[in-house]
């Protein structure tokens, strides 16, 4: 057993990252014409009730067949010029990354993931020392291991909303009434 | 937070807090995972395609020179064992050499600088090892309180194996006296742990007639070593 290496503390994502980490396509998991494309989309809050207009998120989720081992190319660079180049729209990677607009909305495109009935998200904002943890349940499932665990007014925070055309709304609340569920792992 | 009214005399005082914390931290406490199968013990995944081999030199990006001190920062990115992380992304944004973010929502009134974006990716190679050319960034005022300002610093984010060890953060200069003075920085409330936020100077990794080198290696936080020892061997 070797000892643990102690790990580089997390700082905040700050308000300028904006030319660096969003790029074209990210939003965009699925591949284009896909049939089963679904949207998730949503709000995020703070303690105030304010939309969050520069928070960054990430989402992880397995493909539909179940497999989690991703695909490069969510964050295609053109060889050219540098600029960020989109997605080759064919590849589902698992990977999205969005940035909230001026009004607290975020929204992605996908595919429903397999083996697991929710997505992963990371959010980033100005004013978080650590990135937070929480999960888009596309899918209830009674027996899901970490639904099971929460009283049913926590457990809802964590259900998207199937709404119409294949859209799913996740609002985020980062504090106090309707505060989602954030998670830590280990 | 109240703040206790005596001063103690041995220890310098503590920055102001960071104000943005207020209304954004969660006031819920963290819901533990110990599920084997959590998705976000897999992650994401990059490869060529999302990086140019220029990427990882910032004073390139234009027609011109950027004007500042030029620099090179490099480390391996490693895990809780010592294990390197290979052919990850790497990704940093900074200021240019007089404290200005070429972003619109940036006020501080000093220069853009046209030959300057400030931001720029690689992938780690077999080592674990990522590297940077660039130029030192300024300090910059903000408005946390009366008279704040930033020291010197490179933000960076590093993707592990794991979605639960990406890692954002912020890399500090050796010797900045305003390194005491930052809220951000002392939000990390362990004095040992700060230290690993701040680069070494290594005259080796300097190039002549060229750049000066610093060295900052960087430990990924995994979930729970214990989940992946009772699951597989990443
Ligand atoms: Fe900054």
């Amino acid at each position: 057993m070797t000892t643990p290496h102690a790990p580089t503390p997390s700082q905040t994502i700050g308000p300028f990252y904006g030319h660096a980490l969003p790029a074209a396509g990210g939003p965009d998991i699925a591949p284009l014409a896909h049939p089963d494309r679904i949207t998730l989309h949503g709000y995020v809050y703070d303690g105030a009730g304010d939309p969050v207009h520069d928070a960054l998120l990430e989402i992880w989720q397995p493909a539909p067949d179940g497999s989690r081992t991703g695909a490069p190319g969510s964050l295609r660079r053109d060889p050219v010029t540098g600029r960020p180049a989109g997605r080759d729209g064919v590849t589902f990677t698992g990977f999205g990354r969005v940035p909230t607009d001026a009004d607290g909305h975020w929204a992605i495109h996908t595919l429903p993931p397999g083996g697991a009935p929710y997505l992963s998200i990371a959010l980033f904002a100005r004013g978080l020392l650590n990135q937070l943890y929480t999960r888009a349940y596309v899918r209830d499932d009674p027996d899901d291991a970490l639904l099971t665990t929460l009283d049913p007014g926590r457990r809802a925070t964590l259900l998207a909303q199937a709404g119409p055309h294949r859209a799913y709304r996740f609002d985020i609340r980062l504090q106090g009434e309707g505060e989602t569920v954030f998670l830590e792992f280990g | 937070m109240t703040k206790p009214l005596t001063t103690n005399l041995t220890k310098p005082p503590s920055p102001p807090p960071y104000r943005s914390l207020k209304l954004r931290t969660p006031h819920g406490p963290l819901v533990r995972v110990r599920d084997p199968e959590a998705v976000e013990l897999t992650g994401p995944v990059f490869g060529v395609t999302d990086v140019t081999p220029l990427d990882g030199d910032l004073t390139r990006q234009h027609t011109g020179d950027p004007i500042g001190e030029r620099i090179t920062v490099t480390g391996r990115v490693r895990d809780r064992q010592g294990r390197p992380v290979r052919g990850q992304l790497v990704e940093l944004w900074q200021t240019n050499a007089a404290g200005r973010y070429a972003h619109r929502r940036d006020q501080h009134p000093a220069p853009l600088d046209p030959n300057f974006t400030g931001c720029g990716r690689c992938l780690t190679d077999d080592d674990g090892t990522y590297a940077f050319t660039t130029i030192r960034p300024g300090a910059y005022a903000w408005r946390n309180h009366d008279n704040a300002w930033r020291p010197a610093h490179l933000h960076f984010s590093f993707f592990g194996t794991a979605f639960t060890q990406r890692l954002v953060t912020q890399m500090y200069f050796p010797g900045d006296p305003l390194l005491a003075l930052d809220p951000v920085l002392h939000s990390v409330t362990d004095e040992v742990a700060r230290a690993r936020l701040v680069a070494a100077y290594d005259h080796d990794l300097s190039v002549p007639e060229w750049s000066l080198g610093y060295r900052w290696d960087v430990v990924l936080d995994g979930p729970s070593a214990t989940l992946f020892e009772d699951g597989e061997a990443r």
